[in-house]
């Protein structure tokens, strides 16, 4: 079927699906059923980076960032919006010339369009995790996040994973050649993504910024830490895997409400930070037999 | 003899990293080719974001034979000596030679080190200089990475060409067999170019459209920049930094101009440019009147079908979107007073251990008034030609009597200082400085002239982080000058009290730029004052929040009081040769020598940094003429004197002064006392008195002399002082020396007060003959033990003479 991402959003999506399934090997998952601040906090990517089984996926994960919402009103800024995340692990040499190979399947001409590579490391303290890469510049605009993972949970990536991470709204204006993102046209018949997501962005923005139950969400968070402590005194890390993501979010919503202070600040943070890293922790720790039986030689 | 080329091809190298790994790649190869003894010679080495490529010229095709001979035991020593000797040099016993050592038949190896190929002493140090390479970062990747141990590199190594002459240096490192072939631009040409070896490597490269040289590619953005910009008749605003770094992000560099929407100029230029800079790596250029244009000059890295005219639009639509953002926090932090701002200071930690910024901000405000009411900082600044000096004398009211101020518009000068200190910080909490923190300071400026307030006040809220380092401009207007010096002060006194001064090259919190601020604010602006007591009202100000000095656990409340007083003296002592070393670096520059600037600080009284940097000048320059050389001779000769017959220093007791240093701002909230007036000028009776040792008048004057025998004819001596008069009848020379004291003395101290440094000079050059002559012609140590004494005395006061102007001790040479 001919796909059009050239004038269509959701073809765009669907030519990367078909790109990285048949050229990358991918696994085509689908978005993970939480709220969260970025298609890294996945587990197909955070505990996946984890051990030395190969790993290929891809998938669109919704991403929300309560404090960047604008009511709609700014052409670029959204409280809700995806990201396309491949993960390769262990990093295949030709990974830059597949991910340019992918730009050119979504219509971007590296002889008409200055691709670059320019530096930009990635540090996560909330997940224990760094790496070294690139944002990638289309004309000087950031396409995509590029890494190479050194370490998830604090421990050292054994394979290395190289990741992914395209802005799909903005690739989509600038592929489109549209300077507001409502005007994205989503299926190439003319629905826009205003169409899709203005109200939701009007609605959302409000609700972050002014209607949210600062004693519910404060609670929800203390609850969250405690099911987190809960699920890892019970041996069942990627539960708690995901309600440290949940306290992750509750705790971006609190920040949106303007309710936490500079010095709460640092506190919260690292009591999300504890809750992650204790999860990919676990999770690694009771992995790592199966790892071994099929990796003799691997370590943790 | 063959060149040699080497080229480690990566996947994109941080730009800000080539410079570094060029140098790297050099050394380490020289390092490797010197082991095997093998001068590197001519080293050429280039960068490009996608390889480091070396050109080692001239390489001789082998290293040189050596033969070199071991002398092992001699002749009939035992079998299991000759058998270890062997083993250890790799030959057989029929191999070794015997020969004479002095008459003694000793056995000898000859050990024949054939030369090696080049080619084999490359492949082996390849893979060492890959393995041993120091990035700043570097990372592993890859199916190796499995395991820990795998390779590094700054990002995956993907390609080793290794030529010597023409001929392939075999080899692997990190994985990655060497070969004849590598990749042209990553766009501009697919497939792989096989190189020949050194002599054709950059201009096949060049075919393929990558300029391996990286100055040859700043030289095209420099010159192609600054040409796109003239064509639109414009002209660029210089900025070597982006052109080294675009040479870093380019293999093929081509400037395009682009525009923007004339409505963003109505944002700070300043903002402008950051974000341009900053953001997206672009020059910004200024119409022919010199303001900034609506106009940007990116540097793609590819030659386009269509000119670049994609290119450019989208990099117009990029920047657009950064200044809308930009303009948004424009319009946005305009909305708010910056008194509005200010109050959200409360909510950032200035630090864990000296509260909050609006905690400094309180402080400074406060501060800074005082320095305009105790008449430190003026309305209208000394011209700095008037200063003390080496002119002629001075007269300047007493800096502690506070001078009626002559009030602009309304609001006087100290008004003004508070109100500048009050807004200086609050931008920080802003939008736009949250982006962009180097505009702190610039953005409260543009809001505070949009606000409609004093423009002083704006200037003030402006330039009050300056001087930022040596070289910066100096803020010289007096609201300014009040809130700049105040903010550094209280920067300088809190860190201090907490004992978090710079140790070694770490300078966490910048104290050395906050004092030469202080130094070079007070020195421009010819600020007249006791440095001691600036500080001790700065450490006041963080008491009367509840912030003390940091100390010891303090066991009962009656010891409290002391220890204060003894943090206090350390707090003090400790912040002044912090910063009388800073003044040494910051006088550096300007010719000043530091010995002499430590022998004025030495004195201890001398906190006034303008007078004391007069002082020091006027010292360097008598120091510097043959008059007073031999001043400072016989200078060293007396005090060596003194020291071999145990009269203590008198500048080895603290350095503070009485009345001033330590004593001040201890009683916490109580202002400091009026600064006290120079010592009074001593009379002949006094000098003795004078040495410092004595200087509060409850020391005992002979607790520094060791020497009991000395300290009983002094003590007898000082009784005598008192009559006025010697036990015997003094020498000519010696008559003449007391003569040229009794009246040098004086002059000298007069001089000094009246800020008449070359006068203090003069007065002490009076005293160059008769000491000359004191030592040609007098004994001084006479079997009689009063005429010694009184001789030793004489020369005390000689020496103390000469403390009125400087530690002369403290002068080399």
């Amino acid at each position: 079927m001919q796909r059009d991402p050239a004038s269509s959003f959701q073809d765009m999506i669907l030519a990367l699906h078909d790109f990285w399934s048949a050229k990358g090997g991918c696994l085509i998952l689908q978005p993970y059923d939480m709220r969260m601040g970025a298609g890294t906090f996945h587990t197909a990517t955070t505990l996946r980076a984890l051990g030395p089984e190969p790993w290929n996926a891809a998938f669109v994960q919704p991403c929300r960032r309560p404090t960047d919402g604008r009511y709609g009103e700014n052409p670029n800024r959204l409280q809700h919006y995806y990201q396309y995340q491949v993960i390769l692990k262990p990093s295949p040499p030709d990974i830059q010339d597949l991910y340019l190979e992918s730009l050119r399947v979504i219509g971007i001409d590296p002889l008409k369009h200055d691709i670059r590579f320019v530096e930009d490391d990635w540090e996560s303290p909330t997940l224990g995790a760094w790496g070294l890469g690139w944002e990638v510049w289309c004309d000087g605009m950031e396409v995509t996040q590029f890494t190479y993972f050194q370490q998830m949970g604090g421990f050292d990536c054994k394979p290395v994973a190289g990741e992914l991470t395209y802005g799909l709204e903005r690739l989509a204006m600038y592929i489109q050649g549209v300077d507001n993102v409502y005007d994205l046209d989503f299926n190439g018949r003319g629905t826009t993504y205003g169409d899709v997501f203005l109200e939701n962005e009007r609605q959302m923005s409000k609700w972050n910024f002014e209607v949210a139950d600062t004693a519910a969400l404060f609670d929800l968070f203390a609850k969250a830490e405690a099911e987190c402590r809960n699920c890892l005194a019970n041996d069942v890390p990627i539960a708690a895997y995901e309600q440290a993501v949940e306290a992750s979010h509750v705790f971006n919503l609190l920040q949106a409400r303007g309710v936490i202070s500079v010095q709460e600040r640092a506190s919260y943070m690292a009591r999300v930070r504890d809750l992650a890293r204790s999860s990919c922790e676990a999770y690694a720790a009771k992995m790592t037999p199966e790892w071994q039986a099929k990796y003799p030689e691997w370590v943790l | 003899m063959s060149d040699f080329l080497l080229e480690l091809r990566c996947e994109e190298i941080p730009a800000r990293m080539q410079a570094g790994a060029r140098a790297e790649l050099g050394k380490l190869l020289r390092r490797e080719l010197a082991a095997a003894g093998i001068d590197a010679g001519d080293v050429t080495v280039w960068s490009t974001p996608r390889r480091l490529a070396l050109i080692a010229k001239g390489l001789p095709d082998a290293t040189e034979a050596v033969s070199e001979e071991a002398k092992g035991p001699p002749e009939g020593a035992p079998d299991a000596a000759l058998e270890g000797f062997c083993r250890k040099n790799g030959v057989t016993k029929d191999q070794l030679q015997l020969r004479d050592v002095k008459g003694r038949p000793t056995w000898f190896a000859i050990i024949d080190k054939p030369g090696r190929a080049t080619r084999d002493v490359l492949a082996e140090a390849i893979p060492a200089v890959v393995r041993d390479f120091a990035w700043p970062k570097s990372m592993r990747w890859g199916e190796a990475s499995l395991s820990t141990e795998s390779p590094r590199w700054v990002r995956p190594l993907s390609g080793i060409v290794a030529i010597l002459g023409e001929d392939l240096v075999e080899c692997e490192a990190a994985g990655v067999a060497s070969g004849f072939a590598t990749l042209g631009h990553r766009f501009h040409h697919s497939g792989p170019v096989t190189i020949g070896g050194a002599h054709d490597y950059a201009e096949k490269l060049r075919a393929c459209h990558v300029i391996v040289d990286h100055e040859e590619r700043a030289a095209l953005i420099r010159e192609g920049a600054a040409r796109a910009a003239g064509d639109a008749g414009l002209a660029l605003v210089e900025d070597e930094g982006l052109v080294v770094e675009n040479a870093g992000l380019t293999e093929w560099p081509l400037p395009l101009l682009g525009r923007f929407d004339e409505a963003f100029l109505d944002v700070p230029p300043e903002v402008i440019q950051l974000t341009a800079r900053v953001n997206q790596k672009y020059f910004v250029a200024n119409d022919g009147a010199g303001k900034l244009a609506n106009a940007f000059v990116c540097t793609a890295n590819i030659a386009a079908d269509d000119g670049g005219a994609a290119i450019v639009e989208g990099n117009r639509k990029v920047l657009a979107a950064r200044l809308s953002d930009a303009r948004f926090f424009w319009e946005q932090d305009r909305k708010t007073t910056l008194a509005e701002h200010a109050k959200k200071l409360e909510r950032i930690t200035f630090h864990e251990k000296l509260g909050t910024v609006a905690d400094k901000v309180e402080r400074v405000a406060k501060l800074a008034r005082w320095l305009v009411d105790e008449g430190i900082v003026v309305e209208t600044p000394l011209p700095s030609g008037k200063a003390p000096g080496v002119g002629g004398a001075t007269s300047r009211p007493s800096s502690t009597h506070p001078q009626p101020l002559p009030s602009r518009e309304g609001a006087s000068l100290a008004d003004l200082a508070e109100q500048a200190a009050r807004l200086a910080k609050a931008d920080l909490v802003t939008e736009m400085v949250g982006e962009f923190p180097e505009l702190q300071g610039v953005m409260g400026g543009y809001y505070a002239r949009a606000e409609g307030l004093d423009p002083q006040v704006a200037d003030a809220i402006r330039d009050h982080y300056k001087p930022m380092g040596q070289g910066d401009e100096v803020p010289t207007a007096p609201v300014t000058v009040a809130v700049s010096l105040a903010d550094k002060l209280d920067t300088l006194a809190g860190f201090f009290m907490k004992g978090l001064k710079p140790t070694g090259s770490k300078d966490p919190f910048a104290l050395r730029r906050a004092s030469l601020g202080v130094l070079a604010v007070t020195i421009e602006g010819n600020l007249r004052g006791k440095l001691a007591i600036w500080l001790a009202e700065a450490r006041n100000g963080f008491r009367e929040q509840g912030i003390e000095d940091e100390r010891p656990h303090l066991e009962t409340q009656t010891v409290r009081a002391e220890l204060q007083q003894q943090f206090a003296r350390v707090f003090m002592a400790d912040i002044r040769e912090f910063i009388a070393d800073r003044l040494k670096v910051q006088q550096r520059e300007a010719g000043v020598r530091h010995d002499l600037i430590d022998a004025v600080f030495a004195l201890g009284g001398e906190d006034d940094l303008v007078r004391l940097l007069a002082r020091v000048k006027a010292l360097q320059h008598y120091i510097e003429t043959a008059e007073g050389a031999d001043l400072l001779a016989a200078y060293k000769r007396a005090a060596n004197i003194l020291k071999k017959e145990g009269w203590a220093s008198p500048t080895a007791s603290t350095p503070l002064p009485e009345g001033e240093g330590p004593g001040v701002g201890v009683g916490g909230a109580t202002p400091p006392p009026p600064q006290t007036h120079p010592q009074p000028i001593p009379s002949r009776e006094g000098a003795l008195n004078t040495q410092g040792i004595a200087r509060t008048g409850e020391e005992d004057p002979l607790s520094m002399v060791d020497d009991p025998d000395m300290a009983a004819v002094i003590k007898a001596q000082l009784e005598e002082k008192k009559n006025k008069s010697l036990s015997y009848t003094p020498d000519d020379a010696e008559e003449a020396l007391i003569a040229a004291l009794d009246s040098a003395e004086p002059a000298a101290v007069r001089a000094v007060e009246a800020e008449d440094f070359a006068g203090a000079m003069s007065a002490l050059a009076t005293l160059r003959g008769p000491i000359d002559r004191f030592f040609e012609e007098v004994t001084v140590n006479d079997p009689n033990r009063d005429k010694r004494a009184a001789r030793l005395g004489l020369l005390a006061r000689f020496r103390d003479a000469v403390h009125r102007v400087a530690d002369f001790g403290r002068i080399e040479g």
